[in-house]
C-alpha cells in the first residue's frame, strides 16, 4: 500500500559548542516594583502606620510626664511608682482578668476542639445546623450577647461575679476555637489514627499520643486567641460583672471616668511590653511546631 | 538493594473463611475464602471497589465482617482489637505521624511497649539500616521524599516484628520509575525477613512481578487464585482475562473436538470473525457448547506478506492496520480484519532488522497464531 522507508543508519553524534553545554537557568522573574521614595503606596503605608501607632506613642510618652494633664513638664517615673506600689485595686482587677482569661480559654479550647472533632468526624443529622448556630456568637453584636447573658443569668439565678464572667467568656471564645480547630482537622489524615491502633496503641493512647499532638498547633493558637479576647473584652463583661469581680478593662474604664489618670498610661506600656514578650516567645514556639507538621 | 543483616521473622498462615461484608445494599465482600501460606507474598488484585481493601481492613482489625472468620496460625482473630493482632499495616497514604521525626515514627510501637532506651535505640538503628534511612533520623515526614516516607512506613510496620505484613497499595502515590525500584526492594525485603506479605493493588503488572500467588477479585468475589503465570496464561473468567494484561476475547461455539496426544484439538466457530478457528484444550467439549475464547496480542504474529508455508493448526486472518502504536521495544497494532472486527496484536522489536516498526497505517497485513496459543477461558452455560 504505502512506500517502505529505507532503514537509516544511526547518525554520528556531533559535539555541541561549549557555551551551550551547562545547566539551564530560567530567567529571573521580573516583578513590577515602585522604586520611587515618595510613591503613592509608600505614602499610604506611612500614614496607616502613623494612624495605628500614634495614639500608643502619645500614651507612652505621657506616662513619663512629671505632671497630670496634656502639658509636658518634665521626665518622671512617678506614675510607674504609683502603678506598682499604690494601685492595689488595679492589680486586684488584673488578677481577676488573668484568672478568667486562663480558665475560660482552657475550657473553651477543650470544649471547642471536642465540638470540632464531633462535627468533623461524626455524621449526624443536625450536624450542619449545629455548625451554623455555633458561629452565631461571632457575628452577633456584643451588646446583644451581653444583655442576653445578663437575662439568662438572672433567670437561672446565677449570681453575677467571677463565675458568670467565666461562663460568658467561655461562650464567646468557643466559636473561634471551633473555627481554628476545624480548619486544622480539614487536613487531618484519618489513617494515622488507624496506624496508631495498628502499631499497638489503645484508643486512649492514640488520642493522647497521636491526635492531640498533631493538632497541637491549632489548639495552642486558638487558646492564645481566646486568652487575648478574654483579657480585652469590655462590653460583655460590663453586663455580667458583679461586685468584687471587676476585670482590668472595667477598672481602667472606671478610672478614666474621673479624668485620665497617667497611671493608665504607665499601665499601657507595661501591658504592651508584657504582650510583646509573650508574643515573641510563642511565635518562635509556634514556628517550631508548624515546621513539624 | 536492601542490604543488612535483617533477621528472619516468623510468618503466619492466614485463612479467610466465608467472609461477607455489606455496606447497606453494597456487597463489599461476598462469601470470600482464601488460604494464604506462611511466608508467602500474596496479592489481592482487582479494580477499585472490588473489596480488596475491605478484606485487608478486616484482617487488620479496622472493620468487622458480617459473617465468616479469619484465622491466623489456626487461631480466630476477629474478636481481637487491632492493637492486639500480630499484624501490621503499611498504609496507602503512609499515615506517618506528622509531629514525630523519622526516628520517633519508627520507635513509636516500641515506646508504647515501654522498652528500655538502649534496647530501643539498637532496634530502631537496625530497622533504619534495613530500609536505608540512616542520616534521616531527625527529619520530619514533611521533609522526606515520597520514597523515603514509604520506607519509614515499612520500617515502622516491621519493627513490631509482626507475623503478617499488610500493604495497602503502598506504591500508588509514587511515580512509575520509583515504583519499579521500590517494588524490587519490597521483594528483597520479603525474602530477607520471611514474614507473610499480603499486598493489595489494582495494578496487575505490580502483582504479576512480585507475588508468589495472586487472588483476582471483582464485585466482592474471588474469581481466581493462582501463581502469576497461571493467572496470565490460564485466566479462569472473562474478567480475569481482560483485567490481567491485554487480550482479544470472543464468544464462540464448539464445532468439533478431536483428540490429539493428551489434549483435544477443538474447532470453534466465532461469529464476530465469521470463521472457524483451531484451539487446543484439555476438555472434551460437546459440539454446540458456548464458550469464550481468548488469544493474547503478543502471541500473535503480524506480517505484510502472506505466509507461504502454513501448518494446519495455524489461524490466519487478513486485515489492514487501523492504528499502529510504536513504543520503542514493541509496537501495538489495532488490525481491522476483513470482516470488520478489530484485533490487537503486539510485536516485540527484538532485532533492528525485524519487520514491524515500519508497518504503517492502512497497510495490509496478515495476522496469525497457532492453535496452542489460543485459550478457552470459560464454558458459558446457555
Amino acid at each position: 500500500m504505502s512506500k517502505k522507508r529505507p532503514k537509516l543508519k544511526p547518525t554520528t553524534l556531533v559535539e555541541l559548542p561549549k557555551e551551550t553545554v551547562g545547566v539551564y537557568r530560567p530567567p529571573r522573574q521580573q516583578v513590577f516594583r515602585d522604586h520611587r521614595r515618595f510613591g503613592f503606596s509608600n505614602i499610604v503605608l506611612v500614614l496607616v502606620i502613623l494612624f495605628l501607632f500614634m495614639p500608643l506613642f502619645v500614651v507612652i510618652t505621657y506616662s513619663f510626664n512629671a505632671s497630670k494633664g496634656m502639658r509636658w513638664t518634665g521626665f518622671s517615673l512617678q506614675w510607674y511608682y504609683k502603678l506598682f506600689f499604690e494601685s492595689r485595686q488595679l492589680w486586684r482587677a488584673f488578677l481577676n482578668s488573668f484568672i478568667i482569661a486562663i480558665t475560660s480559654s482552657v475550657v473553651a479550647t477543650i470544649l471547642g476542639s471536642l465540638a470540632a472533632i464531633g462535627i468533623k468526624w461524626y455524621r449526624f443529622k443536625s450536624r450542619s445546623y449545629i455548625q451554623v448556630i455555633s458561629f452565631l456568637p461571632m457575628v452577633l453584636p456584643e451588646v446583644i450577647i451581653g444583655i442576653s447573658m445578663l437575662i439568662f443569668f438572672s433567670a437561672v439565678k446565677i449570681p453575677l461575679g467571677m463565675f458568670s464572667i467565666f461562663v460568658a467568656h467561655t461562650t464567646f471564645n468557643l466559636p473561634f476555637v471551633l473555627l481554628l480547630v476545624s480548619a486544622r482537622l480539614d487536613e487531618f489524615d484519618f489513617s494515622i489514627i488507624e496506624a496508631a491502633r495498628d502499631l499497638g496503641a489503645t484508643e486512649r493512647q492514640s488520642l493522647t499520643k497521636v491526635v492531640i499532638p498533631s493538632i497541637a498547633p491549632a489548639l495552642l493558637s486558638s487558646m492564645l486567641m481566646a486568652i487575648t479576647m478574654s483579657l480585652e473584652d469590655f462590653v460583655i463583661t460590663f453586663f455580667v460583672a458583679g461586685p468584687g469581680s471587676t476585670t482590668l478593662p472595667l477598672y481602667v474604664y472606671s478610672m478614666i471616668r474621673y479624668g485620665v489618670s497617667p497611671v493608665v498610661n504607665a499601665l499601657s506600656l507595661v501591658l504592651v511590653l508584657g504582650i510583646m514578650v509573650i508574643a515573641l516567645t510563642f511565635r518562635r514556639f509556634l514556628k517550631t511546631i508548624a515546621a513539624s507538621s | 538493594m536492601l542490604g543488612g543483616d535483617g533477621k528472619r521473622l516468623k510468618g503466619f498462615d492466614v485463612k479467610v473463611e466465608n467472609v461477607s461484608r455489606a455496606f447497606g445494599d453494597f456487597k463489599a465482600l461476598d462469601d470470600v475464602s482464601i488460604e494464604i501460606k506462611r511466608g508467602e507474598f500474596f496479592s489481592l488484585l482487582g479494580p477499585s471497589g472490588c473489596g480488596k481493601t475491605t478484606l485487608l481492613r478486616i484482617i487488620a482489625g479496622f472493620d468487622n465482617p458480617d459473617s465468616g472468620s479469619v484465622l491466623l496460625d489456626g487461631k480466630n482473630i476477629l474478636h481481637l482489637p487491632p492493637e492486639k493482632r500480630p499484624v501490621n499495616t503499611v498504609f496507602q497514604s503512609y499515615a506517618l505521624f506528622p509531629h514525630l521525626s523519622t526516628y520517633e515514627n519508627i520507635a513509636f510501637p516500641l515506646r508504647l511497649k515501654k522498652i528500655g532506651e538502649k534496647e530501643l535505640d539498637a532496634k530502631v538503628q537496625e530497622y533504619l539500616h534495613l530500609v536505608q534511612l540512616e542520616g534521616h533520623e531527625t527529619k520530619k515526614p514533611s521533609m522526606l521524599s515520597g520514597g523515603q516516607r514509604q520506607r519509614v512506613a515499612i520500617a515502622r510496620a516491621l519493627i513490631n516484628e509482626p507475623n503478617v505484613l499488610l500493604l495497602d497499595e503502598p506504591l500508588s502515590a509514587l511515580d512509575a520509575k520509583l515504583r519499579q525500584n521500590l517494588l524490587v526492594e519490597l521483594d528483597h525485603l520479603h525474602d530477607q525477613i520471611g514474614v507473610t506479605f499480603i499486598y493489595v493493588t489494582h495494578d496487575q503488572s505490580e502483582a504479576l512481578s512480585v507475588s508468589d500467588r495472586i487472588a483476582v477479585m471483582n464485585h466482592g468475589k474471588v474469581l481466581q487464585i493462582g501463581e502469576p503465570f497461571e493467572i496470565y496464561e490460564n485466566p479462569a473468567t472473562d474478567f480475569v482475562a481482560r483485567f490481567i494484561g491485554e487480550t482479544n476475547l470472543f464468544p464462540a461455539v464448539v464445532r468439533k473436538c478431536v483428540p490429539l496426544h493428551d489434549y483435544f484439538l477443538t474447532t470453534l466457530y466465532i461469529e464476530e470473525l465469521e470463521s472457524e478457528i483451531l484451539v487446543t484444550d484439555y476438555d472434551n467439549l460437546p459440539v454446540g457448547q458456548h464458550v469464550s475464547f481468548t488469544v493474547r496480542p503478543e502471541k500473535m504474529k503480524i506480517t505484510t506478506d502472506k505466509p507461504t508455508h502454513v501448518s494446519k493448526d495455524i489461524n490466519l486472518f487478513r486485515g489492514i492496520i487501523e492504528e499502529p502504536i510504536y513504543s520503542g521495544f514493541q509496537s501495538k497494532y489495532y488490525v481491522l480484519l476483513d470482516n470488520g472486527t478489530i484485533m490487537k496484536v503486539i510485536q516485540q522489536h527484538a532485532n533492528y532488522m525485524d519487520e514491524g516498526p515500519e508497518i504503517e497505517w492502512k497497510e495490509q497485513v496478515y495476522v496469525s497464531w497457532s492453535a496452542e496459543d489460543g485459550y478457552i477461558v470459560e464454558v458459558v452455560d446457555s
